[in-house]
This record gives structure tokens, C-alpha cells and sequence, in this order.
């Protein structure tokens, strides 16, 4: 265990590299929920292009870690209904809220900003409800 | 440049979420079960990638984008009924399979048909989101 908390802290800090990249590079806030949001709702469709990059990166470098002996489990439910139920909450709540963990966790926090603080509040509180309700009642789905 | 920059943030991230243990969803339920097995992972990842992240914004304070053009600027401080309720539904979902936007782009490669479904439903929600974000604004506006 003690070694999952030193991987935590060592893809955590890359992960702050990959916003502090993306803010200081192209001046933008690295926000997953934004930047495929914005490539489906077509908001500041000028930027397009960097994001499919972005996307292409995070999908492509675990495929390449994988093989290195990076985790390749993500030990997901197999029910579709919890999938697609979870999906569409996610995608309206991200987009409605404007931004999760990445935008307004990692880039908000690290601001200061008291909307990012707000929202990764809520998000983390209406997690551990729902985990602590629903998921230990729910197994069954 | 903008592109080039925008990959090598992309796979810093996509490492970083492998790598901490963030695609694999029960880590994310663990931390988030405070009355099971609680898994504290997760707050070192916070931890972790905020330290960057608030060197960033203070390096930003003195110069411009290396591509050019401006900063973000701090959006409006206003605490919104969009911003609770959206953290509220996304917070759902995210207990419900331990998944947010970023590790399940970053699953993609690995995480089957399951990992996908659930990307396609994310997909129909934030093209739905809109219509919602209206509707809220509607309702808040005849208090």
C-alpha cells in the first residue's frame, strides 16, 4: 500500500506537469471535461486542433506504459446499466458545472479559485454519498 | 506549436493518470468509500499535481502563453446553482463506476467495450448538457 501512495504522488505530480505544459505553453487551463466538451458542442471551435493532439496523448502514452508494466486494470462494472446511467451523469454534470477533477480540481485548487474549491466539494461529497448509498446496495445491477 | 505542446501535455497527463493508479477504478471507489476500506491514493494524486499546477499560475503572473496571446482570467467568482447541481450529478456518476472524463479517455487503449459504452454515454450527456444548462436557467429565473 505504502507503494501505491509514493505512484499516487509521482502521477500526481506529472499530471500538474501536464497543466503547468499546457497553461504556460498554449495559455490554456487543462480541463479534460472542457477540452472534449468543447470538441462536441463546437465551443471555440479554433482549438480544435491542439485538443485532438491532447486527446491523441493521453490516450496514446498509457498504451506505450502498459507493456512497461504500468497497471492495465481498471477492474470496471460490466453492467450497462450503471455504464450508461453514469456516463450521462457525468457528461451533463461536467459540462453544466464547467469543468471536473482536472479543471476544477487539479487548475482550480492550485488558484485558489473559490469555484473550483466549491465544485470539487460537491463532487466529492455527492461521490461518497453515492458510493456509500447506492454502490453497497446496488451490487446486484 | 500549439498542437505539439497540446500532445506533449496530453501524454504527461495520460502517464500520469496510468501511473497513479487512476484508471483503475477501484482506487478511485476506494478513496471515496469512507465507510469501507478507505483508500487515500487519490489525495496524494491531488496533492501531487497541484504543486506544479500553483508554480504554473505563479510563473504566469509575469509573462504571456509561450505561443502568445493572453492568459485565462479568473472566471466570475460567482457561486451558481449550474456549478452545485452539475458537481452534484457529476459527483453521482463519478461514485457510481469510479470514473471521470480523464482516466476514461486514458483507458481508451485497455479498458474494452465497458470503458467505451461508458465513454459514449459521457458523450451523449455533454452534447445533452446545453439543453439541461438552459432549462436550469429557465427555472431559476421564475423564483
Amino acid at each position: 500500500m505504502e507503494q501505491d501512495w509514493l505512484m499516487g504522488l509521482m502521477g500526481g505530480l506529472l499530471i500538474g506537469l501536464a497543466g503547468a505544459v499546457y497553461l504556460l505553453g498554449n495559455g490554456r487551463i487543462m480541463g479534460a471535461s472542457g477540452i472534449i466538451g468543447g470538441l462536441i458542442d463546437g465551443s471555440e471551435r479554433a482549438a480544435w486542433k491542439e485538443r485532438i493532439s491532447f486527446l491523441a496523448g493521453v490516450i496514446l502514452l498509457p498504451i506505450l506504459l502498459i507493456p512497461l508494466g504500468a497497471n492495465g486494470e481498471t477492474n470496471l462494472t460490466h453492467s450497462p446499466v450503471l455504464l450508461i446511467i453514469a456516463g450521462l451523469l457525468v457528461g451533463i454534470g461536467t459540462r453544466v458545472a464547467n469543468g471536473c477533477t482536472s479543471g476544477h480540481g487539479v487548475c482550480g485548487i492550485s488558484r485558489l479559485s473559490l469555484r473550483g474549491i466549491v465544485a470539487t466539494v460537491f463532487y466529492i461529497l455527492a461521490g461518497a454519498v453515492t458510493m456509500v448509498l447506492f454502490r453497497h446496495t446496488l451490487w446486484w445491477i | 506549436m500549439r498542437s505539439i505542446l497540446g500532445f506533449i501535455a496530453g501524454g504527461l497527463f495520460g502517464a500520469g493518470l496510468v501511473i497513479s493508479g487512476m484508471t483503475d477504478t477501484i482506487k478511485v471507489q476506494g478513496w471515496l468509500d469512507v465507510f469501507g476500506a478507505w483508500d487515500p491514493t487519490l489525495a496524494f494524486v491531488m496533492g501531487g499535481a497541484i504543486i506544479p499546477m500553483a508554480i504554473a499560475w505563479h510563473l504566469s503572473k509575469r509573462r504571456t502563453p509561450l505561443v502568445g496571446g493572453e492568459f485565462p482570467t479568473p472566471a466570475n467568482p460567482k457561486i451558481g446553482r449550474n456549478l452545485v447541481l452539475g458537481s452534484v450529478m457529476f459527483g453521482m456518476g463519478w461514485g457510481l463506476v469510479g470514473l471521470c472524463p480523464g482516466p476514461t479517455i486514458a483507458s481508451i487503449g485497455f479498458g474494452g467495450w465497458a470503458n467505451s459504452l461508458f465513454i459514449l454515454a459521457m458523450i451523449a450527456g455533454m452534447a445533452l448538457a446545453p439543453m439541461v444548462r438552459q432549462r436550469l436557467d429557465l427555472s431559476s429565473d421564475t423564483r
